[in-house]
């Protein structure tokens, strides 16, 4: 038999019960273009977290305080370590690979100027932090490089917050009240956007030492370092963590890399796009039962049919393969369509959500197509088979 | 004209057919020996359950028989595997059936084809054997119709343009006339016998009287035992 023969045996079987055809394609389709679809949307997400992430730069280690342990949960919860401090931070910038160190306190507070007043996240944070976090400042300047520990109280603005804030005015050399203390505003930062859902706009960072006093923290949650592109990170996190230990008398900080937190960031997003295939799959699972049902059915209907072909010398294997190319035959053009559907979705949810990034992966769509393929020959299997092994003398007789 | 050969074309040596049903034994065939030569015109008649379809079946590798041996053109048939079979039925033997057996969703032309498909005859060639088969048998006009806009004469004679188009040196009929009027009837003998006159041997299963008399050779059938076998001089209608 040539493949047009084939083609034609098998697709005129096909076209004769188009409706039942095409429904069951529908089924493989539907499943497909769902595993296309989420895994688009998975991939896509995947890429959009790690560039944010890494916007950022990739040579920093976060410094927290308490021992994490294996399930997650800081030891600090039992209150039994020393706080991180400004001094701290301080020490932490003679270490010969440091470039840059930032020290953080987060809180929310109310601010207010001229009569208009908005709640936000106030950042308690340190000179340093533009070079770090590769923050750019678009009027002004940024926090100085007071004494850190008894700095003087100036603000920088978020844009979204000197937009709220100020309107048309200039902010520059204006006070603001934060939690009822007076700042002076000496900068404003360039647009950073939505980093992780944080709004980084919509804040105002003051220093660090004042932060502490103002949401009555002895310690800093964070201190960030940034490091000597090239020193390797091993060095960098032996480094601090000798010192925190000689000034806390003991290992109590939980020192993460970049790269760590790329890979916990990472392998949280695999499973959620593992998780996303496994549903289409479900759905392929339901397609891959619909082909079985409609292919027993076909060889029930079809049984004189099978009768004579092996009257006219047909062999049980190209019975055999006449059904198996119909079960793949329908599993791929229900493939082929999910493929186009999926893919069809995702482009058009880039055109209506385009903060969603749907990114369609070619890996991924030949992956559907090839399950769908042999989706078929798994479901075609059992009834081909009993379509080849029909006595041919019975298939005759039957009604 | 085909060369006729000296040696029996088909050799049938004690063969039985048995069928338990239940705990009842059908023994549907019966110790039946038979000797066809190359080109002989048969009818086998006999009351409806006589087991004349099970010898038609086992003669054409549809079925095997549960004891006893069966040489077809020399070739000890019994000892073949499935796939030897369907090989030989392919090449060698024809089948025409009562309910004609036309594949509904495929024409007139792609039905005939469709021995040469499964034989792997390259597309040029398959076109060089169809037409005049289709042309033989009055059906060249109907090529491309599908067998639900065909009359049941015209059916029939897809089905023996499809029997005959690989060339088989035998042709298995089982009541051929069966679903057809008197008058297509007719004329699906007349086919038959124009084949049997080029050299075809014609092994037919009928109820009809007249008919089977027409053949040169008559077995009757009873209980699963051949109880006659009639030769007379020619065929033709009596
Ligand atoms: N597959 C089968 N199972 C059981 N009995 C069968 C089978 N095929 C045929 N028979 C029996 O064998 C006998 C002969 O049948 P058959 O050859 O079809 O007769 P007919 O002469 O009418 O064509 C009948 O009694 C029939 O019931
Ligand atoms: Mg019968």
């Amino acid at each position: 038999m040539t493949t047009t023969d084939f083609l034609r045996l098998t697709g005129t079987s096909l076209i004769a019960h188009r409706a039942r055809s095409l429904l069951t394609a529908l089924g493989i389709a539907v499943g497909i273009a769902a595993v296309v679809l989420l895994t688009s949307i998975g991939e896509g997400l995947q890429q959009f977290v790690m560039a944010q992430f890494t916007q950022f730069g990739t040579t920093i280690v976060a410094i927290n305080p308490g021992k994490a342990t294996t399930a997650g949960t800081s030891m600090g919860m039992f209150g039994t370590e020393r706080p991180l401090t400004i001094e701290d931070a301080m020490a932490l910038e003679q270490l010969p690979f440091a470039r840059a160190v930032v020290p953080f306190v987060q809180g929310n507070a109310e601010v207010e100027f001229g009569g208009r007043r908005r709640r936000t996240t106030v950042y308690g944070a340190g000179p340093a932090m533009p070079e770090a976090f590769r923050m750019g400042v678009s009027v002004g300047r940024f926090l100085p490089e007071d004494n850190p520990a008894a700095p003087r109280a100036f603000a920088v603005l978020g844009s979204k917050m000197r937009d709220e804030l100020f309107r048309e005015e200039n902010p520059l050399g204006q006070l603001i009240t934060i939690a009822g203390s007076r700042f002076r505003v000496v900068g404003v930062l360039e647009s950073k956007g939505t980093v992780l859902g944080f709004d980084l706009d919509d804040t105002v960072y003051i220093p660090a030492a004042r932060a502490m006093s103002l949401f009555n923290v002895e310690g800093l949650i964070e201190i960030d370092v940034m490091y000597e592109e090239g020193v390797p990170v091993d060095r960098v996190v032996d480094g601090i963590r000798r010192l925190l230990t000689a000034r806390h008398g003991r290992d109590d900080v939980t020192i993460t890399t970049q790269q760590q937190m790329l890979d916990v960031l990472g392998g949280v997003l695999d499973m959620l796009t593992f998780a996303v295939a496994a549903i289409g799959g479900i759905s392929l699972l339901v397609g891959a039962i619909g082909i079985v049902t409609i292919m027993t059915i076909a060889v029930n209907e079809r049984t004189n049919e099978i009768g004579l072909l092996r009257a006219l010398g047909a062999q049980r294997s190209q019975v055999l393969s006449l059904f198996l190319g119909e079960a793949i035959v329908l599993a791929a053009a229900g493939g082929l369509a999910g493929l186009l559907l999926g893919a069809g979705l995702g482009q058009l949810l880039r055109v209506f959500v385009p903060a969603l990034p749907v990114q369609t992966s070619v890996f991924y769509a030949l992956l559907a197509e090839a399950v769908a393929v042999s989706i078929g020959l798994v479901a075609g299997v059992l009834p081909a088979r009993r379509a080849a092994h029909l006595d041919p003398v019975e298939a005759l007789r039957a009604e | 004209m085909r060369e006729l050969a000296t040696t029996a074309m088909i050799e049938l040596s004690h063969i039985d057919r048995h069928f338990q049903v239940g705990d009842q034994l059908v023994k549907a065939l019966d110790d039946v020996s038979l000797h066809i030569d190359r080109g002989e015109y048969i009818s086998i008649m006999g009351p409806s359950g006589s087991g004349k379809s099970t010898l038609l079946n086992l003669l054409g590798l549809l079925d095997q028989p549960t004891a006893g041996t069966y040489f077809l053109d020399e070739v000890d048939v019994t000892s073949l595997d499935d796939g030897q079979q369907a090989h030989l039925r392919n090449k060698a033997i024809g089948f025409v059936f009562q309910m004609f057996h036309l594949v509904p969703r495929l024409t007139a032309a792609e039905n005939v084809e469709l021995p040469l498909v499964l034989a792997g005859v390259p597309v040029e060639e398959r076109k060089r054997l169809i037409e005049p088969s289709l042309e033989a048998l009055g059906i060249a006009e109907r090529a491309h119709h599908k067998p639900d806009q065909l009359s049941g004469g015209q059916r029939q004679r897809v089905a023996i343009a499809r029997a005959t188009v690989m060339q088989p040196g035998v042709l298995l009929a089982d009541e051929p006339t069966g679903n057809l009027d008197h008058k297509s009837g007719e004329d699906v003998i007349a086919i038959l016998e124009g084949l049997v006159d080029q050299g075809i041997t014609l092994i037919m299963v009928t109820h009809d009287m007249d008919m089977g008399r027409r053949a040169t050779r008559q077995l009757r059938m009873m209980d699963g035992r051949l109880d006659q076998d009639l030769r007379t001089s020619n065929h033709g209608p009596s």
